[in-house]
């Protein structure tokens, strides 16, 4: 019965439901649908990165560079657009993907071949991404003025009643579900982190699963930063500055274990959707912006408590009762 | 290899200098001194120079810089300038401590030095020249959104984080001055901690909050430029006038698409201009920068000194679409 109940995901759900049942006692227009369609949309960078985290955070990795490669990556599609206006944005959102892929690899190899702990690699590549962004663009900013209309509409544009980029998010969250369940990538994904040396026994090699992790990590994050930087219509060295947190946040409040093995997709999406609610939320509710920081984070330890508590009765612990029984 | 080509120069310049009829021998010489060439900002102040050049008609006007930002290239620019014995230096410091050695050695030899824009240590110059002064900034975002506000209206402020020490001052000398503005009434203050992302999301909730808002000021460039898309984005153009300050080349989109009517920030040609207006009554009509002093600076007024011997040049200049075409290409 468990099993076809996923017992986190319902109560992350309900905590959510909770949530905006609160803010509209006090913003009834919050959870008008339109306003809600607001929030999944400005939710979705958030949500296409945390899937990406959380298949490296799977993997017993952490990515610390996604938002200094969503900033790199964003910065170099502007001034691409910038020089060439006339490029077509199938072929934009292309060079991002890769670009981020790229960046993603850097951090995979270095995890996979030199074997240094991802924690360190990343926040080492994180330095030298925001870095390279300044070197690149002088400081400078590109500004919306400078970006050709095409280039900003296309996150804007809206299909069947949603703009493209919740499309994003909708798209990415159904492939992940397709690729976490049903493909070999996505199984050997919580076989290395479950239990790596059993992997190992089973023909997966480990250090070609993080990598792989990261790259699409990476590419997730190239394609956030086309989307961010066009929706925002400017590109700067400090965009999303801090933003990896809040990835890192989403993953770990949708009941994704640090430790590695265990949590999912739907985990991940509610978890990011958690957040962006939390934040959509505080502006309008009328709460001292002194204190809008303290709430947030008190709202990510509860969730953190909650899912600790929840994960406390699993099989692992009874194998240790078993053997202090013994 | 560089020195000997300034001395070459220098030299060159010299003997020019002696060739030249008469009349030139007499000009008043005034340089220019900027942090690096080639930009646009500092080009504009030298096009208020060469204004200011001609409106007092016996003024030759010496453009020059390190082709870098460092105090080492602005030092070679100043002992060449020395060299060739100009009558005054304004300069806008790349640092403001290791500069003064080579600028202490120019007054030594009779050389007037100020410093405008970025200024250098008080025993390096004998003025600093500010672009505006913290009353004349929160006077003018308040000013600019009620501008537009006839009938008064609400507005909100949308800043940078809680604790930025500008903004905060900028916001407290605003409300000092709300009296002058009655009907406009300030309803809430948010913070974007200069974040694009979340600047646009408290500019959202701003509009949800106060369906009746009329503007947005925002003190700070990352907020300004978010704000206005966020209006754009809310499909609110003419009902929220997002203002404020920010940089004329990063405003132009708003401006164009009438998220803005109009922001301010500090015009460098008029910077240029009083600059080199100071250094003349410094050099040529014997006035002393003392604490107190009123140095007329022609069309821009006159500049009144502290204790510091610095002075504060006029109100943020005024952006709009009347003349962003103007300026977004120089900063």
């Amino acid at each position: 019965m468990t099993r076809l109940i996923p017992v986190r995901e319902t109560i992350l759900g309900g905590a959510i439901l909770v949530l905006l049942l609160l803010i509209s006692s006090r913003f009834a227009d919050f959870v008008a649908p339109s306003n809600l369609a607001n929030v999944f949309n400005d939710t979705a960078p958030l949500i296409i990165l945390a899937l990406g985290q959380m298949v490296v955070i799977l993997t017993r990795c952490i990515d610390l560079s996604v938002a200094a490669n969503l900033a790199l990556t964003g910065m170099a599609v502007a001034m691409i657009n910038v020089a060439m206006p006339g490029l077509p944005i199938p072929v934009i959102i292309a060079i991002a993907v890769l670009l981020g892929a790229i960046m993603g690899a850097i951090n995979g190899v270095l995890v996979w071949k030199l074997a240094i702990p991802p924690i360190v690699v990343t926040l080492g590549t994180m330095t030298i991404f925001r870095g390279i962004i300044f070197l690149i663009s002088d400081g400078k900013w590109v500004n919306s003025h400078e970006m050709s209309p095409a280039f900003t509409d296309f996150p804007r544009m809206v299909l069947l009643g949603l703009p493209v980029l919740s499309w994003a998010a909708i798209i990415t969250i159904v492939l992940f579900g397709i690729m976490m369940a049903r493909t070999q990538f996505g199984r050997s994904i919580f076989a290395v982190g479950g239990n790596p040396h059993a992997a190992v026994y089973t023909g997966i090699d480990v250090g070609k699963t993080q990598f792989w992790a990261f790259v699409v990590s990476g590419a997730l994050a190239g394609l956030t930063g086309y989307l961010w930087v066009s929706r925002f219509a400017v590109a700067y060295v400090d965009i999303a500055g801090g933003f990896e947190l809040e990835v890192v946040a989403a993953c770990v409040i949708g009941g994704i274990s640090i430790a590695g093995g265990i949590g999912s997709v739907g985990g991940a999406v509610l978890g990011a959707i958690f957040l962006g609610v939390v934040k959509n939320a505080l502006p309008v509710v009328n709460i001292s912006p002194f204190w809008q920081l303290a709430i947030s984070g008190s709202a990510i330890l509860i969730a953190v408590a909650f899912n600790a508590r929840a994960g406390r009765n699993k099989g692992r612990i009874i194998l240790k009762e078993a053997e202090a029984t013994q | 290899m560089s020195v000997l080509k300034k001395l070459a120069a220098s030299a060159a310049m010299a003997t020019a200098m002696v060739a030249t009829p008469a009349f030139a021998e007499d000009d008043v010489r005034i340089a220019i001194v900027v942090k690096a060439l080639g930009i646009g900002f500092f080009e504009a102040a030298a096009e208020g120079a060469e204004e200011a050049a001609a409106e007092l008609g016996d003024v030759e006007i010496i453009y020059t810089g390190p082709t870098d930002t460092t105090a080492e290239g602005q030092i070679e620019v100043i002992n060449a300038l020395i060299a060739q014995q100009v009558d005054a230096i304004a300069i806008s410091a790349n640092d403001t401590d290791a500069l003064v050695p080579a600028l202490q050695r120019a007054m030594d030899r009779g050389i007037t030095v100020i410093s405008w824009d970025s200024g250098v240590a008080p025993e390096g110059r004998q003025l600093h020249l500010n672009p505006s002064s913290n009353p004349l900034i929160g006077n003018m975002i308040i000013k600019l959104a009620a501008d537009h506000l006839p009938d008064g209206g609400e507005v909100a402020l949308l800043s940078a984080t809680t604790t930025s020490t500008n903004q905060n001052i900028w916001i407290e000398e605003m409300m000092g001055v709300m009296g002058d503005y009655p009907g406009i009434d300030v309803v809430a203050t948010v913070y974007g901690d200069d974040l694009a992302d979340k600047s646009y999301r408290e500019a959202t909730g701003l509009m949800q909050s106060y369906p009746d808002l009329d503007a947005i000021i925002a003190p700070t460039s990352v907020g300004i430029v978010a704000a206005a898309q966020a209006v754009v984005d809310a499909g609110k153009v003419g009902e929220v006038n997002v203002t404020g300050l920010g940089l004329p080349s990063e405003m132009a989109g708003a401006i164009e698409s009438g998220a803005s009517q109009s922001f301010a920030i500090w015009n460098p040609i008029d910077l240029g201009y009083s600059a080199t207006m100071l250094a003349y009554e410094l050099s040529q009509n014997g006035v002393e920068a003392t604490a107190g002093a009123e140095i007329p600076m022609g069309r821009m007024g006159s500049l009144t000194l502290d204790e510091n011997s610095e002075g504060a040049m006029a109100d943020p200049f005024v952006y709009d679409a009347s003349n962003i075409d103007q300026f977004k290409s120089i900063f």
